[in-house]
């Protein structure tokens, strides 16, 4: 047997006040992300358990207004290997403190790309696909599908701004063509008159193929379909929704991994929860691999060539050594079925497939991991 | 023994002819069925409602019998060889994927995956008589020809567990590639082969020192190296050769077991899965998920000749001999 090896894993969350949307049938789980951290756990201490590794997750959860620098402090006291589930802004903030450096933080939440672009942290590694990724899966689809010709409608808060930017990105990038857009600014209750509102609102959009709606908070998308003029397909925050995780995964063996979260969190696995688990089991992984549980030689280990995680979509997960983005296929979702695992066939790449989705070497600011 | 479906113009041919023809029987994961494929034509001369989700099948070394997991009835169904009827249903912890069969005829060793345990049926007392907690979703399953090891592998801990079958208890453990899926002992029990799926490789291992001899790994023109990855094989008495199942790639893979280098790969149906051979060794008959058939390779020839519809995600495969 090997060296025993104590591996303390801290999660830290910071809660946020989240907007008001149109139903209350899909609240959010409380405890997104922190159960998969905890399944995380229980998988790393099962190999552990035969390697005489000893894993342990501390939790901080911080309510919205609260103090998260000082917890953070308090957190990184503690342990130097930290899984976040937390706005872009808040785990800025913590890998800059003089304390978060030498650590090994993972953001298993912030979809933002200047977080992985001119704002990238050599302490912080990123489990959530980002918006580019997301959307670059789901253009993939659409345009191997040949539903090229598309319009957009988009959310006013910032999420749905991002995620639109990036829909906009990814169509120049796969030659679709976003034929025309409308902001969603109506404030009436859409459950009620959205059958005489919504026709009208997209009578004059031109031909399309698909309607792309980005709307982070699910607020009016999931009310689009069967309300357009034209009878299309909708997809991107609803409808067909490209995410790090779906509920309707099942291959490569992803129905295990669904039990066991669902036996421990009595709820289907969210996509923070994936992020949250994979980078758990990320770190569980390289402390197999390499017997320690130094985070500065664990951080190699993850950006090296070596390592590869089995994660339940289908292809060995590793992470891009230029910005520390986990790389991972992203599956494509409606409520009910899985579309499609992109990267989808025929978009190669020099690399990895992979690679096909968000931003990629040569295109990036990041400097942060030279 | 006699073919239930014999005529009697069959039955007069029975003085020159095996009263029973081979037979290679295929679990179909998605439509709780098993397909028989008839060997001689290469036909599927009948199919059998089983239980719900069936995957791992095999016969009992006198081959009077087939042991099937029905997963999701977490249970082993126990099927007469000769009149097709389900016997009786035998205790098999939850959620059975795969096992295997000790030399003595009497005692399985089954991966209860959604529990991290490998339980220990014997089929004449038809109960558990041990539990062995093992890592996180156990799957393949070996035991050497002496009887005296058992292997577990186990997919997201990525390690093969050594047991010994006297103790019930793991003696070694081998770090593997991700994602370890099936295990065999070569003939001589002195060699361990382990497949991992994502890691794409075949690890090879000494059985006496636990030292990995080799990792083999395959590279096919035009396939993406993620998507080539080992699930089911088997390896040939002699020791010269193991065919590798390669999942997405939808090739069998030829290695050879003293060089470790990989001759050829026949391309067969999508999302090849595992795999069974004739006793003669001169056919291969592979389960292929996707496209929901069986690939006949003609291993004499080496070249795949014939290509069988069966059920829906066709899992297992177990070869019957004739006369048996």
């Amino acid at each position: 047997m090997a060296e025993p090896v104590d591996v303390p894993i801290a999660y830290l969350e910071l809660q946020v006040e989240r907007p008001p949307v149109l139903t209350n049938l899909d609240p959010i789980p409380k405890d997104l992300g922190r159960m998969g951290a905890a399944l995380g756990l229980a998988d790393n201490a099962t190999t552990g358990g035969f390697m005489g590794h000893e894993y342990s997750l501390a939790e901080t959860v911080v309510p919205a207004g609260g103090d998260w620098l000082d917890a953070a402090r308090a957190v990184l006291a503690e342990s130097r290997i930290l899984v976040v589930n937390a706005p872009a802004e808040a785990i800025l903030a913590l890998a800059d403190l003089p304390e978060a450096q030498g650590a090994l933080i993972f953001n298993a939440s912030a979809e933002d790309e200047a977080l992985r672009e001119a704002d990238c942290r050599a302490n912080l590694l990123h489990t959530m696909p980002s918006y580019a990724m997301r959307a670059d899966a789901l253009m993939q689809f659409l345009v191997s599908r040949r539903w090229t010709d598309l319009v957009m409608i988009t959310g006013q808060r910032d999420p749905d701004r991002a995620f639109a930017q990036a829909l906009r990105d990814s169509a120049t990038k796969f030659g679709a063509r976003i034929r025309a857009e409308k902001e969603w600014d109506m404030s009436s209750d859409m459950r009620r008159n959205i059958g005489q509102e919504f026709p009208l609102f997209t009578q004059d959009f031109p031909s399309h193929h698909v309607m792309l709606a980005a709307d982070e908070t699910n607020d009016f998308a999931p009310y689009l379909e069967f309300h357009a003029w034209e009878p299309r397909p909708v997809a991107g925050s609803a409808g067909a929704r490209p995410d790090a995780w779906s509920d309707r995964v099942e291959a490569y063996g992803a129905a295990q991994l669904q039990l066991r979260f669902k036996r421990l969190a009595d709820r289907p696995m969210g996509a923070v929860d994936y992020a949250a688990w994979a980078a758990v089991r990320s770190v569980g992984e390289a402390v197999t691999r390499t017997g320690t549980a130094d985070p500065a030689d664990l951080r190699d280990y993850i950006l090296g060539d070596e390592f590869e995680l089995a994660a339940f979509k289908g292809a060995a997960i590793t992470y891009r050594d230029w910005n520390g983005q986990m790389r991972q296929p992203i599956p494509i979702a409606t409520r009910t079925a899985l579309v499609a695992m992109a990267p989808m066939p025929g978009f190669l790449h020099q690399v990895s497939t992979l690679d096909t989705m968000g931003r990629d070497r040569p295109e990036t600011e990041c400097t942060a991991f030279d | 023994m006699l073919a239930r479906t014999a005529s009697a113009i069959a039955l007069s041919a029975l003085m020159t002819a095996p009263a029973v023809a081979q037979e290679v029987w295929v679990s179909n994961e998605r439509d709780n069925t098993i397909s028989i494929i008839d060997v001689p034509t290469l036909e599927v001369i009948e199919t059998i409602e089983v239980g719900a989700r069936p995957r791992g099948l095999m016969f009992s070394h006198d081959y009077k019998v087939a042991y099937l997991c029905a997963s999701d009835d977490s249970t082993i169904q126990v099927i007469d060889t000769a009149t097709r009827e389900i016997l009786h249903n035998l205790p098999s912890g939850e959620n059975p994927e795969t096992f295997a069969l000790h030399p003595d005829n009497r005692h399985i060793y089954i991966s209860n995956e959604d529990d991290n345990i490998t339980s220990v049926l014997d089929v004449v007392d038809r109960r558990i008589v041990a539990q062995i907690p093992v890592g996180v979703e156990p799957e393949g399953k070996a035991i050497n020809h002496a009887g005296t090891i058992a292997i577990t592998t186990s997919e997201t801990t990525n390690m093969a567990h050594w047991i010994d079958t006297t103790t019930h208890e793991i003696f070694q453990n081998s770090l593997v590639g991700s994602r370890p899926r099936h295990a065999e002992f070569t003939t001589d029990d002195k060699r361990l082969v382990v497949s991992a799926e994502i890691g794409g490789g075949l690890h090879v291992f000494d059985t006496e020192t636990f030292e990995e001899l080799a990792e083999i790994r395959f590279e096919i023109p035009d396939v993406h190296p993620h998507d080539i990855q080992p699930v089911g094989f088997r390896l040939t008495d002699d020791m010269t050769r193991a065919y590798v199942a390669l999942g997405p790639a939808n090739r069998v893979a030829v290695v050879d077991m003293q060089t470790y280098e990989v001759l050829d790969y026949h391309l067969v149906g999508r999302r090849v899965w595992h795999m069974t051979m004739s006793d003669d060794e001169t056919m291969l008959f592979t389960t292929n998920g996707v496209s929901g058939d069986v690939t006949v390779i003609d291993l004499t020839r080496q070249e795949p000749v014939k290509t069988i519809k069966v059920g829906r995600f066709p899992w297992g495969a177990a070869y019957r001999p004739a006369d048996s």
